[in-house]
């Protein structure tokens, strides 16, 4: 989910940039340890977050296995189950994946989980491609609410919340700002 | 650049800002990819009834718009002049009233009458698609254009574009000098003087009588249609000496660099404003802008008809 920017005075910092660092580390061994072989892996981001997160996490693959798992993009919005129901809409990323996905493993990668649509719409995305041998779901955040049947295979932090408050990742790369999450007291 | 998507009508590329255009081009590239896809269809549109009314006759351009929202998940109606009522006396706006009536929610439009998508979408709720109005706009045509460009040659702004033709009758010809300048391309139309009036260079163009002089220094040249069914007789003596003072034949098309884009919006007159063999060469992008007019109107279709007009 995105989250709408809000000013960081009035919120609590949940994550600092060593925190992310060592959270999507025990993520990559997590994937490694669950997913042999790796040269049948995907990491899958949705944008902006999840693909640059998707990209650390394959890096972090690398400096532990010396291999380099393949990634993709997978832009959920021409899948949404709002159709029709937003004033604006948001510019829509072109996705790419390594094809065949057939026998491949994807893992969809996003900042922060909430409700579960949009891993709705990442795996009917998915499934337009082809028919992976699995998929999985990684998050930085897990912030609970969920809507939809769907959990998480590896999660950075799950963190409680109420649906007033509001989750912030800021990463430098997307963000031009340092790596932090931030939790919002206010909306 | 923007980030958002505001409008629920496409009319015309005049009222549309660079950020706007550049937007729509940006959105196009992500539904290019999804006919690479093993289901070529996406549920975007899912629910949605899209109703092509098309008063003039087209085919490309209609095909084009139900294949668009085919792979969107809409369903689509088509009408034309002959199967409507419109031939039985009823009023533009009483025929769309009740395709209003029947949920519709996006009309693509094609009337030989300039204004006519804008009268519309002004009374009604569904979005509108203006899909060529008289000698006004066609801004899909000049927004797949703009697409082929800039997929072929990485940028536009900069580019000299030269639009060769019956510009006076083409709305094709206006929807893209529109696009181009805002997008920073230098345009030069050529032509015959009664179809290519100075008056143009008020837009900010160039204007040209003499084709050799402006094919070398051409980036991209843009063949429009004679339309014959548009045409009266004074405008010029006949077919065969528009083909000997401005048709594209193979001889003068040596005179264009050779990273020259030949582009057409189709259909050809093979033989009159292009020679076969250039229409059919190496520079030649005509089918490009055919795919390309697919990713554009799904693009199009997507973002007017995505958004909220409660």
């Amino acid at each position: 989910m995105k989250q709408t920017k809000q000013n960081p005075q009035a919120a609590v910092p949940i994550m600092d940039a060593e925190a992310i660092r060592r959270a999507l580390r025990r993520i990559a061994h997590e994937i490694i340890e669950r997913n042999p072989p790796l040269e049948k892996l995907v990491l899958a981001g949705i944008p902006s977050r999840g693909v640059e997160i998707a990209r650390r996490i394959a890096a972090f693959i690398h400096e532990i296995e010396k291999i380099d798992v393949e990634t993709g993009v997978i832009d959920v919005a021409m899948h949404r189950d709002d159709v029709g129901k937003r004033p604006e809409l948001p510019l829509v990323h072109a996705s790419k994946l390594p094809l065949p996905l057939e026998e491949r493993t994807i893992i969809i990668v996003d900042d922060v989980l909430y409700t579960g649509r949009t891993v709705r719409a990442a795996m009917d995305a998915i499934n337009s491609f082809g028919r992976p041998a699995r998929i999985q779901l990684a998050v930085l955040i897990d912030r609970g609410h969920r809507e939809l049947p769907i959990r998480p295979d590896y999660v950075g932090k799950n963190l409680p919340t109420a649906t007033r408050e509001q989750i912030q990742v800021r990463l430098q790369e997307t963000d031009n700002e340092a790596d932090a999450v931030w939790l919002g007291r206010e909306i | 650049m923007t980030t958002r998507w505001t409008r629920k009508d496409l009319l015309g590329l005049r009222e549309l800002s660079a950020d706007e255009i550049n937007f729509v081009l940006e959105t196009a590239d992500a539904f290019k990819q999804v006919g690479t896809r093993e289901i070529k269809k996406v549920p975007a549109l899912r629910g949605k009834t899209l109703v092509n009314f098309f008063v003039e006759p087209s085919t490309r351009t209609r095909i084009s718009f139900e294949l668009a929202a085919f792979r969107l998940s809409a369903d689509v109606i088509n009408i034309s002049a002959t199967t409507s009522s419109l031939t039985k006396g009823e009023t533009l706006k009483d025929t769309a009233r009740n395709l209003e009536a029947l949920h519709a929610d996006i009309l693509v439009l094609r009337h030989s009458s300039a204004g006519a998508p804008q009268f519309l979408a002004n009374r009604l709720k569904a979005s509108v698609i203006n899909a060529g109005d008289g000698a006004h706009e066609h801004p899909t045509q000049a927004l797949l254009d703009l697409y082929t460009i800039r997929e072929r040659r990485g940028k536009i702004a900069g580019l000299h574009v030269v639009i060769i033709g019956d510009i006076l009758f083409s709305r094709v010809a206006r929807s893209n000098i529109f696009g181009l300048l805002k997008l920073g391309a230098r345009v030069t139309l050529v032509g015959p003087s009664t179809l290519v009036p100075r008056e143009f260079e008020k837009l900010g163009v160039e204007v040209s009588h003499k084709i050799d002089d402006v094919l070398p220094k051409a980036d991209v040249v843009n063949l429009l249609r004679i339309q014959h069914e548009r045409q009266r007789r004074e405008y010029f003596p006949g077919l065969g000496e528009y083909v000997r003072l401005f048709g594209l034949t193979k001889e003068r098309a040596k005179l264009l660099k050779p990273d020259c884009l030949i582009m057409h919006p189709g259909p050809i007159n093979r033989g009159v404003e292009i020679d076969s063999d250039v229409a059919d060469g190496l520079q030649s992008v005509i089918l490009d802008q055919v795919t390309n007019g697919l990713a554009v109107r799904m693009a199009v279709l997507y973002l007017c008809g995505g958004i909220s007009t409660q």
